[in-house]
């Protein structure tokens, strides 16, 4: 591959990017009034272009979604900013509200004025207080400068932002239950249709997006639509940003190019160097904790939405996760489980139901106490949540019931025989505790 | 029933909540409450029945709607709690970095389980899902701040500090 160089993250740890000043310095606020000049309709058209789709996990197309938005709604019309990022591996939107906020704050006036949205929120999950912060500065900024306020950039529209902070629970980052949370409800996830592109926030058209889907709308518009999906595939235009965690030399947020594949990610001096130690990979996560766990044999594949569910995987929300060969993936999927069991919301009984019998019956079998009857009793408890492959067969109102049967489905399929071997020797065989500290070193 | 505030905080508690109501449509005030359920517990620790009854006053809905909304999210506490909440993280990143052993250590240093108060009311130790910092794991934060690749050596630091820092102040 000749020389990858990077779009959205080209600032980031510079001195002061996260200032107004410093993103003007590094060339921000210049797609604005570029945007400005040109007609609502041909902005989403550019994103339509621009083969850009959602991070925040669907990958839905972002101009489509727009373009969803009735244009005679006598209702105002709402952008929320799906800032709630709790996805299990995920941290790149963090990244992007500590490093980048100001490109967010010009996406969010750029697609405010695309979709006809005089109030856009933000909400962000309530543990981000620091970056909650970091926000409210920059919105402060953004008036201060005339980029919101009664007429953005003295073109006559007008914008209010805010800030709106969660309270703790994942299943807020659902779009629908986002909507509820903001409203002032407990997040319990609404039916669809409608979708919140017709009846959304106060009963009103309502685009969601991801942090980083925003963040990057004034590249697009800076270099042209053309320009970006040519730096991707032909059904996922430009570069991502994916997140790796686990068992990596370099842990951490890196933008790739769409063709990079799992192994280069994971092995290459320039993106994670390798594992600790010299150790050899098990498994990885591709796209957070919801996403099929990946065998070690399957690492050749792009990290990139067509390629990865063409093997009935997903790109989900770039989270990487990847586990050594010293990883039991009976605790592993424990873990995973676990979390579903205490998110679901409830509002369905084999979501509800199911998740805390999945985690129960791994714990029973990383503890020793399994019976191979168990392997099947999981499998048809999950089989009635989701069945897999493909993805998506989901009975129930929203997608955790999926991303909680998906890890289980995948980790028992491709893993079986560490599962059996817990049974049959009624106890964990690997190395204790599960995972190792920095002051401990390097698990031999 | 009590009043949950000093008159000082009152006013605080009037003027925060009249800057976020103004930035929902009208019949949409609701949407204060989780704000609102954040002011009340930022200004007394945590959130009492009277605190939920003003919140539901300034946001036009009942005091049950408001409790329900309260019970819903982790982060609003309806019983009093420490005077800091430690929240670590054991979800699959920071598990696989060594969270199990920090936990362990951690109780026996508080003397605590987790979701326990220590005995001087100091600490609130929890057990937390996925915190968004995966990349720096181990991590946990210390009243929603964030303490990223954590060795039992800043753990015990870390309860050092926060220990000191009361001693001071009483
Ligand atoms: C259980 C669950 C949790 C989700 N959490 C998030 C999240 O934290 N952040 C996010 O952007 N999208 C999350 N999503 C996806 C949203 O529903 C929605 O698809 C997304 O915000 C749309 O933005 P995009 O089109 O820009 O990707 C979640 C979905 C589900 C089913
Ligand atoms: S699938 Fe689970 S989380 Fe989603 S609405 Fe149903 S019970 Fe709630
Ligand atoms: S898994 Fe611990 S911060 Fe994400």
């Amino acid at each position: 591959m000749s020389q990858f160089s990077p779009v959205l993250t080209k600032s980031w740890f510079k001195p002061a990017s996260h200032t107004y000043a410093g993103y003007k310095a590094n060339g921000g606020y210049e797609a604005l009034p570029m945007a400005l000049k040109m007609q609502p309709a041909e902005i989403i058209d550019a994103v339509k272009a621009s083969n850009l789709r959602g991070r925040g996990g669907a990958g839905f197309p972002t101009g489509m979604k727009w373009s969803f938005v009735p244009k005679d709604s006598p209702k105002p019309k709402y952008l929320c900013v799906n800032a709630d990022e709790s996805e299990p591996g995920t941290f790149k939107d963090r990244l992007i509200l500590e490093q980048d906020p100001h490109s967010l704050m010009e996406g969010i006036a750029i697609a405010s004025y695309a979709i006809g949205v005089h109030t856009a929120y933000i909400y962000i999950r309530g543990e981000y207080l620091e970056q909650a912060e970091i926000l409210e500065k920059a919105i402060a900024e953004c008036y201060e400068a005339g980029i919101f306020g009664k007429s953005v950039l003295d073109s006559g529209w007008q914008l209010d932002v805010y800030v709106h902070r969660g309270a703790g629970a994942y299943i807020c980052g659902e779009e629908t239950a986002l909507l509820e949370s903001l409203e002032g409800k407990k997040g319990w996830p609404r039916l669809k249709p409608p979708f919140p592109a017709v009846v959304g926030l106060f009963g009103s058209p309502t685009v969601v997006n991801n942090v980083e889907t925003i963040n990057t709308v004034p590249t697009i518009i800076k270099m042209g639509a053309a320009n970006y999906a040519a730096l991707g595939t032909p059904k996922s235009g430009g570069t991502r940003l994916v997140c790796v965690s686990g068992h990596v030399n370099k842990p951490g947020v890196y933008e790739i190019p769409m063709t990079l594949s799992f192994n280069d990610l994971i092995h290459k001096e320039e993106w994670c160097g390798g594992i600790p130690g010299g150790r050899k990979v098990k498994a990885v996560i591709p796209g957070g904790s919801s996403a099929p766990v990946l065998h070690h044999s399957e690492l050749d594949v792009a990290a990139e939405y067509e390629a990865l569910k063409a093997i009935d995987n997903m790109a989900g929300s770039g989270a990487v996760v990847v586990m050594d060969d010293s990883t039991c993936m009976v605790r592993a999927l424990w873990r995973v489980s676990k979390f579903y069991a205490e998110e679901s919301c409830g509002q369905c009984t084999p979501c509800r139901e199911g998740t805390v019998w999945m985690e129960r019956i791994i714990k029973k079998i990383e503890e020793g106490q399994g019976e191979h009857k168990d392997l099947d009793l999981l499998k048809s408890v999950v089989n009635a949540i989701a069945p897999y492959p493909p993805i998506g067969l989901g009975t129930t109102i929203c997608a955790l019931g999926d991303a909680a049967a998906l890890p289980v489905h995948s980790f028992v399929d491709k893993f079986r025989e560490e599962f059996e071997q817990h049974i049959n020797e009624k106890r964990c065989p690997f190395p204790h505790p599960f995972g190792v500290l920095a002051d401990e070193g390097v698990r031999s | 029933m009590a009043a949950p505030f000093t008159t000082e905080q009152q006013k605080q508690f009037d003027e925060e909540m009249e800057k976020h109501l103004a930035r929902f449509p009208e019949g949409g005030k609701g949407a204060a409450i989780l704000p609102g359920l954040h002011i009340v517990q930022d200004l007394i620790g945590w959130i009492p029945p009277e605190g939920m009854v003003q919140v539901a006053e300034k946001c036009q809905a009942t005091p049950e709607r408001v409790r329900e909304v309260a019970s819903f999210y982790v982060m609003y506490f309806t019983e009093p709690k420490g005077k800091h909440v430690i929240d670590v993280c054991t979800n699959i990143s920071c598990s696989l970095r060594g969270a199990e052993t920090l936990i362990r250590h951690m109780e026996e240093k508080l003397g605590v389980s987790m979701g326990e108060i220590t005995d001087d009311k100091l600490i609130t130790l929890r057990e937390f899902e996925c915190l968004g910092a995966c990349g720096n794991a181990p991590v946990l934060q210390v009243d929603s701040r964030f303490h990223m690749n954590m060795t039992l050596k800043k753990a015990d630091q870390l309860i050092e500090d926060l220990r000191k820092q009361a001693g001071k102040k009483s």
